[in-house]
């Protein structure tokens, strides 16, 4: 399968964060949220194209999750960094690949343990179809359908630069446990 | 070899000692900690992580400090928390730890964090629960306090993150400080290069070199140039007999002043578990002054503690191990 390039798809989604951010109704208090890993790559670069300064914060859901009682906690937490006040701000929640939407869910509630915020955009790379929750992105860079045994990773390389990988896994079954906490 | 703490995969099962806990555990203890720390500086100071779980802390020595942090601990971590001042209830009237432990598996509790005055007593308790059920040791007599080692290497961490150039001492009482243990088997697995004890012969276990600690019977001396002094809290309660001649004296050849916290590096940091007896181990000049990081070891047990049973929440039997839900 030919993958997109994930850095056609950033400058997308960042044009379309512009627009949104442009709204002086929603400018003031509009806050950039990246979700680790691949989330807080892709915030870090829309923040670097922005000409004001906005909060920003990172989240790592993983205390929120709803696989923790099968899969424990995953190796390598990142702590969550929300140094803003939530309240009342108009949130852009920021993923790389958007697939049962558990991670968003997980996120959200995350969000609210810090405060009501007015509303939560969420943006993506690459929507990968299976949503298992009614949540779905309202920014998007592309829709690819992939199968569930399927896996699309983002990772960056030293000089910054986005990269797409996929990985089929044969054994395939229920387990999507290698997909990783994307 | 057979280690009761780890399960067949290697991962936590039980915290009952910090000796034979791997350097990996260690770490991943302490990096999950520092997720935590963050918890608490929230407008909502909870994460559902244990939700529906029953923590149980069974005391059976008195230790409100120790008790108040692991329920703080477990709440914040979404769990329900039962306190049993056991000493103070069915051990009186005649029942053994055994049936009380029982007890509390016939009422579904999931975690049980463990104090007892005799040593071995959370192995013990290991031993006999079902494999769903994790047991935290909170200090059994002389020999291990190991959430408390690693919350004062948690604190060493955050303040001196190079672990492989620091001088540590301890001083103090470490002949009868199951903090002391704790802390000389965590500073030297994570590779600490010179821990130091500094304390009279009469409060020194037999043997304490074995451990890999320089061992010093005066404390300017052994100040010189330390990056980190954990004072030990001197055990009065512990004290058979006339190992000291008295509080008095005891401070001015042990106690920790200004003027002798100047042998140490200017940046040193002083520690102390608490209680403090102050004008006893510690000035309080030095015990409220800006190197002490007394305070911050509290905040950090919590998050420590949480660390310790998030890891150890999830140890769930495999048959739940079915389809899950999915990650993005």
């Amino acid at each position: 399968m030919q993958l997109p390039n994930p850095e056609t798809l950033l400058s997308d989604i960042s044009a379309k964060i512009l627009t949104q951010l442009a709204n002086p109704d929603l400018a003031e208090s509009s806050a950039l949220v990246g979700i680790h890993s691949g989330g807080v790559w892709l915030m870090q670069r829309i923040l670097s194209q922005l000409k004001t300064e906005i909060p920003y914060g990172t989240l790592d859901a993983a205390l929120y999750r709803d696989d923790y009682a099968q899969r424990g906690l995953k190796a390598e937490m990142q702590p969550s960094n929300i140094a803003f006040n939530v309240q009342d701000k108009h949130i852009i929640l920021i993923d790389d690949i958007f697939y049962t939407g558990r991670t968003t869910r997980a996120a959200m509630n995350e969000l609210f343990d810090y405060g009501r915020p007015a509303s939560i955009t969420l943006a993506v790379l690459i929507n990968r179809g299976g949503a298992q929750l009614p949540i779905a992105p309202q920014i998007v860079g592309a829709e690819i359908l992939l199968k569930p045994n399927e896996s699309l990773q983002l990772s960056q390389d030293t000089k910054g630069k986005l990269h797409l990988s996929l990985e089929t896994d044969d054994v395939s079954a229920t387990d999507d446990a290698k997909a990783s906490h994307v | 070899m057979y280690n009761p703490q780890l399960d067949a995969d290697g991962n936590l099962k039980h915290l009952l000692s910090i000796e034979g806990l791997p350097k990996r555990i260690l770490n991943q203890i302490l990096d999950t900690a520092e997720t935590f720390v963050g918890v608490a500086e929230r407008d909502i100071k909870k994460v559902p992580l244990l939700r529906g779980k029953t923590v149980c802390n069974i005391f059976f020595e008195n230790s409100t400090r120790t008790r108040t942090t692991f329920e703080i601990a477990a709440k914040r971590l979404s769990a329900d928390v039962i306190n049993l001042n056991v000493g103070t209830s069915s051990q009186s009237k005649g029942e053994t730890i055994l049936d009380t432990v029982d007890n509390l598996i016939a009422m579904h509790a999931d975690m049980f964090v463990v104090r007892h005055a005799q040593s071995g007593a959370a192995h013990f308790i290991a031993q006999h629960v079902p494999d769903n059920i994790s047991v935290i040791n909170a200090g059994d007599g002389r020999h291990a306090h190991p959430t408390q080692g690693l919350l004062d290497v948690f604190t060493i961490r955050r303040y001196k993150p190079d672990m492989h150039n620091l001088r540590v001492a301890l001083v103090g009482d470490v002949l009868h400080s199951r903090v002391a243990r704790s802390e000389i088997h965590a500073l030297t697995t994570l590779g600490v290069p010179e821990v130091r004890v500094i304390a009279p012969k009469t409060l020194l276990p037999t043997g304490i070199e074995k451990m890999g600690v320089q061992v010093f019977h005066d404390l300017k001396a052994g100040l010189k140039d330390v990056d980190v002094i954990m004072m030990l809290r001197l055990q009065n309660e512990r004290m058979n007999g006339a190992m000291l001649p008295s509080a008095q004296e005891y401070f001015k050849t042990f106690g920790l002043t200004q003027e002798k916290l100047k042998l140490a590096k200017p940046d040193a940091i002083v520690m102390h578990p608490g209680p403090m007896n102050r004008g006893v181990e510690i000035d309080s000049s030095v015990a409220d002054g800006s190197q002490s990081v007394i305070l911050p070891q509290v905040t950090y047990g919590i998050a420590v503690r949480m660390a310790v049973m998030a890891l150890l929440g999830s140890g769930f039997p495999s048959s739940l191990q079915s389809s899950a839900g999915g990650t993005a």
